[in-house]
């Protein structure tokens, strides 16, 4: 009984390949299909009665690339040079087979063809599409860290030349089919009802079983090699691209270009060779299994609702309210009217509510005019949005969101007015950033159904929703809110109450690390520029100025108030309080901070940091610098573990990338410390605390795990 | 150790390495077929005494490939005894020739040998031999590779050198380079090169503006902003050089030096072959000496192949009459000048490549020949000659005079 694949001969001797590969939505590459092809492959070539064959699929899409799962669960057999091309090598082969196993072999590519899938059809003769506006043709394995291991790396640029290639292979873009068929990865394009036809046709029409790249005298389309001026000048450019965008960080790209420009030099066969090479170096990468397991084993399962607790029936929200039109109150009206949500939107003034709207309105018109929307589309969105002034107007609300300024006592008031004209069964949530929800709750006359659903800004662009269980919130009201985040169609982890939750409270590690550097001497430049290496999207004092330093100020002095004797001075005070207290550079919106922000040239840092945090002598090595950045948000992480603010490590890694933007090579910030091995990991934090303080100092809790090398994973 | 004397220097004038250029039409063999002739003839040389023809050349392909010396050597109907060499350490491959060519005097293995290079960069462009540095992305990824122009922007960034400091060095070096030219301080040294029928193709230094103003350069846009910020390569440099917020492009066609063609060549020999042929001996080869340091500034090799040397001669800066150092960028002479100690007045007195330009393979035998001219004409002793290389390195060579 066929799993993946069905062969069926028709009376002028072509063979048909259906490929359905049962039980998943999608096609994809599984150790069945690879014996099922086999098999396909070894009948096409035996049986004399078998002219040529044509492959299509039995779903609505071609086939995607390798299963990552089966892929992430083999990977526990790859371990050194010989199991990783044991595991990278066999797929090359059998694609290597197809396309010498002498008779012609057709792709009727009938939707979308992705990694493995189009390796395949370029593994074939010939490659007809069916003209399907929602189908996708790439190789984006390197968004994963990998490489396209089955024979993308030689086939393509062999076919359309290394530039294009490198454009497809190293950005992992995709093409729609039209673009596809511009670029020569397919021959022609017809109506999906001519699909097979097509390509039985050009079997009947004596199509040749021989691929371009095995006859006599080829060569590489734009040319190959070190002596050809084209390809060293995009070899040039291009890795120094690769290493401006990876910062050195991530293997893939890299891997990438070295396969194409080795393998295109040498025979296909000896190419394949090189590729399954440096997809082994790939699989046996640490960066590769973070990145598969983090971004998407575990960000999958987090938007399947892997958090949500189980045995509750899931739920949507059909109106939903929101307190607040400000910046973040309006992003998230966007996201949910954008969700099919009807929204009520209330403020203080009409005004106010309005001008809330307006930003979806701008939102609108930008999506129109890049041709993501259309205008009824736009128009039905915004029609969905409902600004409000009367709390009256919220009672048919299954969930509200708060997003009003952070105050205790105007986040209480209007919980209390929003709750008397709210059902019993209503979700609470407010979107606070720094206020412990159990506090807050106490305004709740109901607060098992009160819960923080912690947004990120900007709200339409930011993919986390942090939600935060109170000691009172019940298992429903989180199903709700993970139904809810789910509905957005963005990322939610699920954390314990506790100061700043988790990602505001880590974040802040980062950030005083930086300012803690600057204090001590160390130059400026180095540490933005090492954090931006490091892999964070921007440097510790670039972020402060956009967050401002005033908030640093404001949180820091409430938290003074909050924790009364139990508050612990940070190592950057000293710096926030210079900062705002004597030279009154308060950050971008203040028109000045670490930077200087001047009208008509790029933002840079301010000279006067020199005077006032004078350059020490002897500046840390970069290694060092990173080291202090990277491994103080580990360590807090870590520490968010141990007191319960985390209960489960995916959590831990997708906060710590998708919300503050820790470096996704490390796979988080729990699988950093796993990649590193906790014992290294403690033994490094113990020398950083002697060195630059008892921040870096691991608990017991944690120097208890390292001497049994004990694993978040 | 035997002594390397210098008996000759000999070089063509340098055309603008564009089709335009004065030279264009010439083959690179030709050049260097002109230049051996000219030794030959000025010295009226028993060609069958020559041991070894050692010439640097940078892009050492098509007709620049095959070891040209030797090709050129049998069509300047030198004996066919003469063998000949081609070696490439990158910008430096001049001097390295002629290095090499007295290493082996002093070695005592040969009497009389010739070092010194060629390049037709308007016939064979920089570049045109590929490299596993440039364009195997492994190897540029691994080495940091960026191109000098970015590693001079560096340089200029880190030690402060404004737009209008480079510029300043630029415009001097053009107005020194006219006032030799103008007073005859090169015409010992250089020879016309000749078309086929013998007349006269290029007789001075074709890219030279001794005009030029400062106002005139500040107008040039800066060379390596493109590289830099849209290829990739200040990101690249940044990764060595994290302390750095970002490069300054300060570099442009004016303060750089130009592409251009040429052919110099060195006569060496024993003490003893030359009393044998009653060749007068210039100078002395003092001592030599090949660096390599951090290759993506790349530019930084002078100063270390200088001490290096220095100390191989157990001299002092200050033992040195005249320095040499190639105007590959003017942020290069400018470093070090400051890190050596050195005023202005003793270094490329006579303007540099920022004028006269840089035939890569042949400038090291060059900008020699140019200081030893220079050391004669003002009595005095003692040369360093020094160029910023490739991939780091620096290389270098004192010479003295004799009387």
């Amino acid at each position: 009984m066929s799993q993946t694949l069905t062969v069926s001969v028709d009376s002028d001797g072509i063979a048909l390949l259906m490929i359905d590969v049962q039980g998943r939505p999608m096609n994809v590459v599984t150790p069945e299909f690879m014996q099922e092809l086999t098999a396909a492959i070894q009948q096409i070539a035996s049986d004399a009665a078998i002219k040529g064959a044509v492959i299509t699929s039995n779903k609505a899409d071609f086939m995607a690339g390798a299963d990552l799962k089966w892929l992430l669960a083999s990977h526990a057999k790859v371990t050194d040079a010989k199991s990783a091309m044991a595991f990278a090598w066999p797929l090359n082969e059998l694609f290597r087979k197809l396309e010498t196993c002498g008779k012609p072999v057709a792709a009727a590519v009938n939707g979308t063809a992705l990694g493995g899938g189009l390796e395949l059809a370029l593994a074939c003769h010939y490659r007809v599409a069916a003209d399907n506006p929602h189908a996708r043709i790439g190789l984006p394995e390197v968004l994963v860290g990998l490489l396209p291991g089955a024979g993308g790396t030689q086939r393509l640029p062999r076919l359309i030349g290394i530039y294009d290639a490198l454009m497809l292979i190293v950005e992992g873009t995709h093409l729609n089919v039209q673009e596809a068929l511009a670029k020569k990865i397919f021959h022609k394009v017809v109506p999906a009802d001519q699909l097979v036809a097509t390509a039985r046709q050009w079997i009947l029409d004596g199509g040749s079983a021989v691929q371009p790249w095995d006859a006599k005298g080829f060569k590489v389309p734009g040319g190959a090699g070190g002596m050809d001026a084209r390809s060293v000048q995009t070899f040039m450019g291009g890795t120094a691209l690769v290493s401006k965008r990876t910062q050195h960080n991530y293997p893939a790209p890299i891997a990438i270009m070295s396969a194409v420009y080795e393998g295109t030099q040498v025979p296909l066969e000896t190419g394949l060779k090189i590729e399954s090479r440096y997809l082994s170096t790939l699989l046996l990468s640490p960066v590769t299994r973070n990145m598969i397991r983090t971004m998407f084993v575990n960000k999958g399962a987090a938007e399947k609702g892997a958090r949500r607790p189980s045995g509750i029936p899931p739920s949507k929200v059909a109106t939903l309210g929101i307190l607040g039109a400000g910046m973040m109150g309006a992003g998230i009206a966007y996201i949910s009217a954008r969700a099919g949500m009807q929204v009520k939107l209330l403020d203080t003034t009409l005004e106010k509510a309005e001008q809330g709207k307006q930003y979806s309105a701008k939102l609108v018109a930008k999506d129109v005019e890049r041709g993501r929307s259309t205008p009824a589309k736009g128009a039905e969105l915004l029609a969905r949005i409902q600004p409000v002034t009367a709390y009256q107007d919220l009672a048919g609300c299954e969930l509200v969101v708060e997003a009003v300024f952070e105050d205790r006592a105007v986040k209480a008031d209007v919980t209390k007015k929003t709750e008397s004209v709210l059902a019993n069964t209503a979700v609470f949530a407010s979107n606070t950033s720094t206020l412990p929800i159990t506090g807050l709750a106490e305004a709740s006359v109901r607060p098992a159904n009160f819960i923080g659903v912690h947004f990120f800004s900007p709200a339409e662009k930011m993919p986390l929703v942090e939600i935060i269980i109170g000691k009172q919130s019940s298992p429903e009201t989180l199903a709700r809110a993970v139904d809810y985040v789910i509905q957005l169609k963005k990322t939610p982890i699920v954390v314990n109450d506790s100061r700043g939750f988790y990602t505001s409270r880590v974040f802040a590690t980062f950030t005083n690390e930086g300012m803690t550097l600057l204090g001590e001497g160390v130059s400026p430049a180095l540490i933005e520029n090492v954090a931006k290496q490091a892999g964070m999207p921007v440097g510790p004092l670039a972020v402060l100025d956009e967050v401002t330093l005033e908030l640093v100020y404001h949180v820091t002095q409430q938290t003074q108030k909050d924790l009364g004797t139990d508050y612990r001075e940070t190592s950057s005070w000293p710096v926030v309080r210079k900062m705002v207290e004597v030279l009154n550079r308060q950050g971008k919106r203040h028109g000045q901070g670490f930077y200087e922000y001047p009208a008509e040239a790029r933002k840079h840092l301010w000279a006067g940091l020199a005077e006032h945090f004078p350059l020490a002598k002897t500046q840390p090595e970069a290694a060092e610098v990173r080291k202090r950045l990277l491994y103080i948000q580990a360590l807090e992480t870590a520490r968010c573990m141990e007191e319960g603010v985390l209960s489960d490590a995916a959590d831990g890694d997708l906060g710590s990338i998708l919300g503050w933007g820790f470096p996704p090579w490390t796979g988080g910030t729990l699988s950093f410390i796993d990649t590193l091995g906790t014992k290294t990991f403690v033994a490094e934090c113990q020398r950083l605390a002697k060195a630059y303080g008892p921040r870096f100092a691991p608990s017991a809790w944690l120097e208890k795990r390292a001497a049994s090398e004990q694993k978040f994973y | 150790m035997a002594d390397a004397f210098i008996y000759d220097c000999v070089r063509t004038p340098r055309g603008r390495g564009k089709s335009t250029g004065a030279l264009h039409e010439v083959t690179p063999i030709q050049l260097a077929a002109q230049i051996l002739i000219a030794l030959r003839e000025r010295n009226h040389l028993d060609t069958s005494l020559v041991d070894d023809i050692v010439f640097g050349c940078v892009s050492p392909v098509g007709e620049q490939g095959a070891v040209l010396p030797r090709v050129a050597a049998i069509i300047a109907d030198y004996a066919q005894t003469v063998p000949g060499k081609q070696l490439n350490r990158f910008c430096a491959s001049g001097l390295e020739a002629v290095n090499t060519a007295a290493a082996q005097i002093m070695a005592g293995q040969s009497d009389l040998t010739i070092g010194g290079g060629v390049e037709s960069m308007s016939r064979v462009p920089m570049g045109a031999d590929g490299g596993a540095w440039v364009g195997d992305p492994a190897v540029a990824y691994k080495s940091y590779f960026a191109p000098q122009g970015i590693g001079a922007d560096l340089i200029a960034t880190m030690h402060g050198f404004s737009r209008q400091d480079v510029d300043t060095y630029a415009c001097e070096s053009q107005r020194r380079a006219g006032q030799a030219w103008k007073n005859g301080w090169f015409k010992n040294s250089v020879v016309p090169v000749r078309d086929i029928l013998g007349e006269v193709l290029l007789d001075r230094d074709e890219h030279m503006r001794p005009q030029t103003t400062m106002e005139e350069l500040s107008n040039l846009k800066p060379a390596f902003t493109q590289l830099g910020e849209d290829y990739g390569f200040d990101a690249v440099a940044l990764q060595r050089y994290p302390a750095v917020e970002q490069i300054e492009h300060v570099h442009t066609g004016g303060n750089s030096s130009g592409i251009v063609d040429g052919c110099a060549a060195v006569l060496l020999g024993s003490k003893e072959i030359g009393e044998r042929l009653g060749l007068k001996p210039r100078a002395r080869i003092r001592a030599f000496s090949s660096i390599g340091s951090e290759p993506t500034i790349m530019l930084t090799g002078p100063a270390l192949s200088a001490r290096k040397v220095l100390k191989r001669a157990g001299m002092q800066a200050s033992n040195i009459d005249l320095f040499e150092l190639n105007e590959a960028f003017a942020s290069v002479v400018m470093l070090y000048m400051q890190d050596m100690q050195i005023s202005h007045d003793k270094i490329n007195v006579n303007g540099g490549a920022i004028a006269m330009g840089h035939p890569l393979g042949a400038t090291g035998a060059m900008i020699l020949g140019t200081v030893l001219d220079e050391l004669e004409r003002r009595g005095q002793g003692t040369a360093l000659i020094n160029l910023c290389v490739g991939a780091g390195m620096g290389t270098a060579t004192i010479i003295e005079r004799l009387n």
